[in-house]
């Protein structure tokens, strides 16, 4: 009984959020629904035993993704009002999508209920092991089969930090103050740098 | 009364979701922000249904999946908001009505 009050909560939790992210008027309170969102998902998937995946959840996307949200949404000096004002007029559009979609996977997922369709059966090689937890299981599955998927997500995460730093990454203006020069910087010498004077005692020196 | 909770459960929940992301990128067409928010619920859907089927199934392979959608989201989150940070310096608006100034 109590599996099955925890999927409601956090199933309603999880759809009445989202339903608030594209509704609020506020971005920063979109960004705060999706965190809401984020972690009744993380619930829902510890209930079903994918514990790994639902920390991966709270920690990349509670901890990254949607603060980096938050610090665009704040960053940037916009005016959110004006930018609803397509809201009402695609609205009609939108619901007709979306309930068009909606119909298609209800019946795709009341076809799957009814079992008319074949499944391959799993070999089994990827289930976890008798006596292991879920994150030991995955561990030897995604350093051991699945190494090269491990390495092209660590690529995939590199090319879009470079990219985002390349992006935003501003030349300062020429002739700014502060502004470094590496190739004149090593170019310098100590004799075209440094003089020596021999002042007399009492006056001034001429640079 | 074991098994009232079944595999169908979940796959309604990533539905709604999905269909929820997909909305919300019709309503909100000129905020980039809320329609990025947008799809990282469909793809919070997508990980869903992974995550469903490889419980029920008994097969890892769906959650090391799940966690490769988690990777591409982050960079895609990164990625996107990057552009938006310098579309809004270009400028001073983030009204996605007259994106096509963009073109080379």
């Amino acid at each position: 009984m109590i599996q099955a009050l925890a999927f409601y909560l956090f199933a309603s939790v999880v759809i009445a959020s989202a339903v608030m992210v594209i509704m609020a008027r506020n971005p920063v309170h979109s960004v705060l629904w999706l965190i809401l969102a984020f972690f009744n998902a993380a619930g829902l998937m510890v209930l079903v035993g994918a514990e790994f995946i639902a920390m991966l959840l709270v920690i990349v996307y509670v901890g990254a993704v949607a603060v980096l949200f938050l610090f665009v949404v704040m960053m940037l000096d916009i005016d959110f009002a004006a930018m609803r004002a397509g809201f009402i007029r695609n609205f009609p559009l939108g619901i007709l999508i979306a309930a068009i979609l909606l119909a298609e996977l209800m019946l795709a997922v009341g076809a799957y209920g009814a079992g008319g369709i074949e499944l391959g059966q799993t070999d089994g090689s990827a289930a976890t092991p008798v006596g292991a937890s879920n994150i030991e299981a995955i561990g030897a599955l995604l350093y051991g089969r699945y190494i090269l998927l491990f390495e092209i997500a660590g690529i995939i995460l590199l090319v879009a930090m470079i990219g985002a730093i390349v992006l935003t990454h501003r030349e300062p203006k020429p002739g700014a103050r502060g502004r470094q020069d590496i190739g004149k910087q090593i170019a310098r010498r100590p004799e075209e740098a440094t003089v020596m004077k021999q002042p007399t005692v009492g006056e001034g020196v001429e640079l | 009364m074991n098994e009232i909770i079944g595999i169908e459960h979940y796959l309604v929940v990533g539905a709604i979701l999905f269909v929820l992301g997909v909305l919300g990128i019709f309503l909100n067409r000129k905020n980039v922000i809320v329609i990025l928010m947008a799809v990282e619920l469909i793809l919070l859907a997508v990980n869903i249904n992974f995550v469903a089927f490889s419980a029920f199934m008994q097969d890892l392979v769906g959650q090391v999946f799940a966690m490769l959608v988690l990777t591409v989201a982050a960079g895609e989150a990164a990625i996107g908001l990057a552009i938006l940070v310098i579309y809004f310096r270009g400028r001073g608006t983030i009204a996605v009505d007259d994106v096509n100034r963009m073109r080379g």
